[in-house]
């Protein structure tokens, strides 16, 4: 149970929308804050408040160089995280497959209704 | 013979208490609707493979309730029932859902069906009354698609006996 909670914890903190935008960001490679805070036009203080959230889940990793921080995408912990809602997409998606197959039938036993209505 | 599938649902967390479910049917919207709402047609494909429905009753009117009882592959009892809220044909649905297992949650969920060129979006919006059960919703998904897994590893381990 202990580590549902964590991965969906994990989770929240990359749904947030603004949180999401500084990993997109980093998807390019690592990246200064200064250089995270003009992209998203964002004060320091939010952006860095943020950077440690993902930082707490393990979504970004940080290091010092010289008076700058570096901040990078972590893709192996965003890994579980993927996979947390992947199940419940699964259940969805087999779902849906057999609503196909039964509008499949719909669709042609309309067709063949269609003369004599 | 013609592929039917028309891919994956996608599934989003929009915010800490919803969860967004999309897909799009080759299909109009007017049977996608009836498909949705016709009891022996949902007992067809609700189940998702995993057991069989036992009990799917649709009283669709404002008011009426709605309940869906699937009998897993392992035996074990899922029930679900709620209430429609919103019942607008082709176009919308909103109704209350409430997992029997856990009956003090309840959630809402809407459903809208748009069509564009003979093709519908389906668009199931789940809004829990909080994150926790938001959560327990989407594991309990997870553990159901675990299942599965561990039923397929059965099966093929009786056939190797």
């Amino acid at each position: 149970m202990a580590r549902a909670a964590t991965t969906a914890d994990a989770f929240n903190a990359v749904a947030e929308p603004r949180r999401r935008e500084i990993l997109d960001a980093l998807a390019g490679g690592e990246r200064p804050v200064n250089d995270l805070v003009r992209e998203l036009g964002l004060p320091q203080p939010q952006v860095s408040k943020h950077l440690r959230v993902l930082r707490e889940v393990g979504a970004v990793d940080v290091r010092d160089q010289g008076r700058e921080r570096l901040y990078r995408l972590n893709g192996h912990a965003l890994k579980p995280i993927h996979d947390w809602v992947k199940g419940y997409e699964r259940l969805w998606s087999e779902r849906f497959d057999g609503l196909d197959q039964v509008l499949e039938e719909l669709k042609q036993k309309e067709e063949g209704d269609g003369d004599g209505k | 013979m013609e592929m039917a599938s028309s891919g994956t649902a996608t599934v989003e967390l929009p915010t800490d208490e919803q969860i967004l479910i999309t897909r799009e049917f080759d299909a109009p919207k007017e049977l996608v609707f009836k498909a949705f709402t016709t009891p022996e047609l949902v007992r067809r494909w609700w189940h998702a493979e995993r057991g069989e429905m036992s009990v799917a009753e649709i009283d669709l009117r404002v008011g009426g309730r709605w309940r869906y009882v699937m009998i897993a592959d392992g035996g074990v009892e899922v029930g679900f029932h709620g209430e429609y809220r919103e019942v607008v044909p082709n176009e919308r649905l909103v109704s209350t859902e409430i997992f029997e297992g856990y009956p003090d949650e309840v959630a809402v969920n809407t459903a809208t069906f748009e069509e564009v060129d003979g093709r519908t979006k389906l668009t199931i919006l789940v809004e829990h009354s909080s994150k926790k059960a938001r959560d327990a919703h989407i594991n309990s998904g997870m553990e159901a698609g675990m299942q599965d897994a561990f039923d397929l590893l059965e099966q093929a381990a009786v056939s190797l006996r």
